[in-house]
């Protein structure tokens, strides 16, 4: 990260934070979809497991 | 060679001036025409497989197959960056409008393969994920790489891609392929030459612009419209295979055959009218006529299938 690095536009920045945010939602989606498959396919044995 | 050098030029051209891609262009890279059609054939795979699927993991299947269509779309558009710049239907895709660089699409197409493939296997099953690879490899490589800048036959042999997703959606409930979703690959399959043929017989100056060897530009306007017809007489008999095998009910023989009546019709038309704006209409109405005719006869497998469903009951 050094000053004489690529420097962007403010509109390449905003553009960037635009995907992040993108990025980031799917990411969440992702996590929602492993959460719900892991209860659909286990069901009440997701607690079922040996301490 | 020439190819490598465009990729290289393309590159450079665009090295410091990365990060331009608003999120509507990398939605653009996914194709989302094409994936609306992938979608809805997938879906129609998943709801006729017997034994029935979670509504979850369908959802999941689906959203799988349709992100590993549209990344196959971006790897497309990385490789094909050179020739869409000069043919004017993909002058303004996100590549050669110098909004994403080559390497930001060959980034996020691989990412999305790979995410697409992996949450299959691991949420779904190992079979239909498998498939799934080797439709994106297909496409990619098969036909983008390989078939079609080398031969007048990409879009037949190719056409197997976009015939995958009924299959992948099948194996995604049963695990395992069997005769039904063959059928349901080969009406796709047999559907898209006389459909891409009819593009570019009015879109042959783009082809022959880009040096890309589609049937018109190699073997002739006359020669396509006869073999235009040919694949439709051997349509129209496949499209109603559903109803013969079985697996589709009499309302969808009756609108399958009517339909590939109309396509044979359209399809002559093509193949009587070849000169002037007559014969560029003929062309233009048989490509329109072929996606409503794609489109209905999935949506009559759908629509009779879930009607039965929803007369006897639940399945399970």
């Amino acid at each position: 990260m050094t000053e004489d690095g690529i420097r962007l536009t403010e509109e390449q920045k905003r553009r960037r934070r635009a995907r992040n945010i993108a990025i980031g939602l799917a990411i969440g989606a992702l996590v929602v979809l492993f959460y719900l498959v892991t209860i659909v396919k286990l069901g009440p044995g997701v607690v079922n497991r040996p301490l | 060679m020439s190819l490598a050098d465009a990729q290289g030029q393309m590159i450079d051209d665009t090295a410091w001036s990365g990060g331009h891609g608003g999120v509507g262009d990398y939605f653009a890279l996914l194709k989302p025409r094409v994936m609306s059609l992938v979608i809805f054939t997938a879906l129609v795979g998943i709801v006729l497989a017997p034994g029935g699927i979670h509504p979850v993991l369908a959802a999941t299947a689906l959203l799988c197959i349709a992100i590993g269509a549209g990344a196959s779309g971006a790897l497309n558009m990385w490789y094909d960056a050179d020739i869409d710049r000069v043919m004017s239907r993909t002058r303004n895709r996100p590549i050669p409008a110098g909004r994403v660089t080559g390497d930001e699409a060959l980034a996020f197409g691989l990412t999305l393969s790979g995410f697409s493939v992996l949450v299959l296997g691991l949420l779904v099953n190992w079979f239909a994920a498998a498939f799934l690879a080797f439709t994106i490899f297909f496409y990619v490589v098969i036909y983008t790489m390989w078939l079609k800048r080398s031969t007048p036959q990409n879009i037949v042999i190719g056409g197997a891609a976009g015939a995958f997703p009924p299959v992948v959606g099948w194996a995604a409930v049963t695990g395992s392929v069997s005769l039904e979703p063959l059928v349901l690959f080969l009406i796709i399959f047999m559907w898209t030459p006389p459909h891409f043929w009819a593009l570019a017989l009015f879109k042959s100056g783009d082809y022959e612009a880009a040096n890309v060897p589609m049937m018109p530009v190699v073997a002739g306007e006359r020669s396509t419209r006869t073999q235009i017809l040919a694949y439709s007489l051997v349509l129209a008999p496949i499209g109603v295979l559903p109803w013969i095998m079985g697996f589709a009910g009499l309302a969808y023989g009756l609108v399958s055959a009517a339909l590939g009546v109309a396509f044979v019709i359209f399809a002559y038309r093509v193949w009587a009218m070849r000169k002037g704006d007559a014969a560029r209409k003929a062309a233009v109405r048989l490509f329109s006529f072929s996606i409503l005719y794609l489109f209905l006869l999935f949506a009559m497998l759908l629509g009779e299938h879930l009607l039965i469903a929803l007369i006897s009951g639940p399945a399970r």
